[in-house]
């Protein structure tokens, strides 16, 4: 697989919320705006970065029967870390994310990603893997941000082109999953046949 | 096997405890610049301020920052806790010695975004704070009151009208 | 009093699924049938209300006096991830046939965002009674621990009953799986929004 493709997958074949549906709990708690749901893509990227790069050079030390709770801890630790981080220079964002921050660690994308490319193979192969679907995670949730804000409040990235409220369901949670189950069928209808 | 999950464990405990105390410092200068940004906007420029100082009021008690002018105490800052629709409302009250208010900002809430969460960016509701006056009446028109309420958001209007409310009080006794 | 807002806002108001987004994940994949969520939710239940008895001990007796907050992910995590297990041995020794109806469940709840959430908020949140509002303490935090998982379980079954039917049906080639269902939660979740300010 040439370095490209390692990257670009993420995006359309391998794109971790249409197609392998990973990591709803963000996509759908976090969306209610486009900076949010680009904010929580980015901080799920630094994370997965990391934790590829850590875990793909930690991986032949370690024996098969803990691999997995290694790898958490490795995991755990990088959310934390991102943690501080965000409160120290970023506490807004830290705040409108709140408890998603710390539920990085559980998000199945990024255990997913160890146990399906970063423990067999380089790190390098591996960081490229993280960027890629961390881009590709990040990209749907400013999709989908972006859908729920026009449609929720008339505005896009905090920008109003409409005077007043928008269709308030949009903001809220029933919104979330209408927003998310119609770009999935426009991506089956659109993206997917290619 | 046991020995290689000790090991990763104490060593990732080890980096945190160094990322925590690296990170401790700017932490705390950040929520203080926070802290400091909420004052200055609800307060007149060009004033002096204390430090912080502790009210008792109702029961309740309130952290205030006394903003002066040449010795003469101008204005305070109040920060005010009440129990908005999905948890805690805390507001910074800037109040004129005068008891007006001079201007109102939201330090954390968990309101309902596109609903709740509008008292942080609904100008028409944040505006008519600048300048209420002391002998108005602190309830939301559809209580009788002086206050234009957020479209849908009655609760957290209420919640946000008592904030001030509490605020002014305090300012009330503080220059009595 | 307070026992009772703490029920009925973890049942209906905040539902875990439908308001919170907790546990999303199994819950899209394994409501295909009436009896794998039934078995799901019996399995989270459980797990919910021990993992947070034993976080909140834990943070409240080990990591608050000693100063070692920052390592409340890392070990929580840990914490689940090691009750998962334990539970599945000894359900596995004392009740084979329970352990038959949830085994193939428990090894899934580790990542199950719902049970760290859950624990998280419990210390970190400060819950609204009437007009005042303070941290939980030990009982409560069992209550809140278990409301919530009920909330799950009512979500999780009656999601699954409409499945079961839904899968009967013939929608458009695009629609079909996901997309169907997540349509259906979000007329589900709005009834659900009924319940809002109730408490």
């Amino acid at each position: 697989m040439s370095k490209l493709s390692i990257i670009t997958k993420g995006f359309i074949k391998d794109n971790p919320t249409f197609v392998l549906v990973l990591g709803m709990c963000p996509t759908l708690a976090t969306t209610t705006s486009a900076m949010n749901g680009l904010e929580m893509g980015l901080a799920t990227l630094f994370v997965l970065v990391l934790s590829n790069m850590v875990i793909s050079a930690i991986a032949p030390l370690v024996p098969d029967k803990v691999h997995i709770p290694v790898y958490i801890v490795v995991i755990a630790t990088f959310v934390t870390v991102l943690q501080f981080i965000m409160q120290a220079y970023t506490p807004g964002a830290y705040q409108t994310l709140g408890l998603f921050i710390p539920l990085i660690v559980v998000n199945c994308i990024v255990l997913g990603r160890a146990e399906a490319f970063a423990n067999k193979n380089g790190i390098v192969d591996s960081a490229l893997d993280g960027i890629g679907i961390g881009l590709g995670f990040t990209a749907s949730l400013t999709v989908i941000g972006i859908v729920r804000e026009i449609l929720g409040s008339g505005s896009i990235f905090g920008w109003k082109f409409i005077s007043g409220d928008g269709i308030l369901a949009f903001v809220m949670a029933p919104g979330a999953f209408l927003a998310l189950g119609y770009l999935m069928v426009l991506f089956n209808k659109f993206v997917k046949k290619n | 096997m046991a020995l290689c999950l000790t090991a990763v464990c104490l060593i990732c405990s080890s980096v945190l405890a160094g990322v925590y105390a690296l990170t401790f410092e700017p932490i705390k200068a950040a929520s203080q610049k926070a802290l400091e940004q909420s004052i200055s906007a609800v307060l007149p420029e060009g004033l002096e301020l204390s430090s912080a100082a502790v009210a008792n009021q109702g029961g309740q008690t309130y952290e205030y920052y006394t903003a002066s002018q040449s010795g003469e105490t101008a204005a305070y800052a109040v920060k005010s806790t009440v129990i908005g629709f999905g948890g805690p409302l805390t507001l910074m009250v800037g109040v004129l010695a005068d008891g007006s208010v001079y201007n109102t900002s939201v330090l954390s809430h968990s309101e309902t975004p596109g609903l709740g969460a509008k008292c942080t960016s609904d100008v028409k509701f944040m505006e008519q704070w600048k300048g209420f006056p002391a002998n108005a009446n602190f309830a939301v028109k559809k209580d009788g009151g002086d206050v234009d309420a957020i479209t849908a958001s009655t609760i957290t209007s209420r919640a946000y009208t008592l904030a001030v409310k509490n605020a002014v009080d305090v300012v009330k006794s503080l220059s009595k | 009093m307070e026992y009772l807002i703490i029920i009925i806002s973890a049942i209906f108001v905040n539902n875990i699924l439908l308001a919170q987004f907790l546990g999303i994940c199994p819950f899209l994949g394994v409501s295909n049938k009436l009896s794998t969520a039934t078995g799901m939710s019996g399995a989270v239940c459980f797990v919910i209300t021990l993992a947070t008895v034993v976080t909140f001990l834990l943070n409240k007796y080990l990591l608050v006096p000693f100063g070692l907050e920052f390592l409340q992910t890392i070990s929580f995590i840990l914490v689940i991830a090691a009750l998962v297990q334990m539970v599945e041995i000894v359900l596995k020794k004392i009740s084979p046939s329970m352990y038959q109806a949830l085994g193939i469940f428990l090894p899934l709840i580790t990542t199950n965002c719902a049970v760290l959430g859950v624990a998280i908020t419990v210390v970190t949140k400060e819950f609204t009674f009437g007009a005042e509002s303070h941290m939980l303490n030990l009982a409560q935090a069992v209550v809140y621990a278990l409301a919530t998982s009920v909330g799950y379980a009512i979500a999780m079954i009656l999601f699954a009953g409409l499945r079961e039917h839904l899968a009967g049906n013939d929608v458009p080639k695009s629609f079909k799986g996901l997309p169907i269902a997540l349509i259906t939660v979000s007329i589900m979740a709005m009834a659900f929004l009924g319940f809002s300010g109730m408490v």
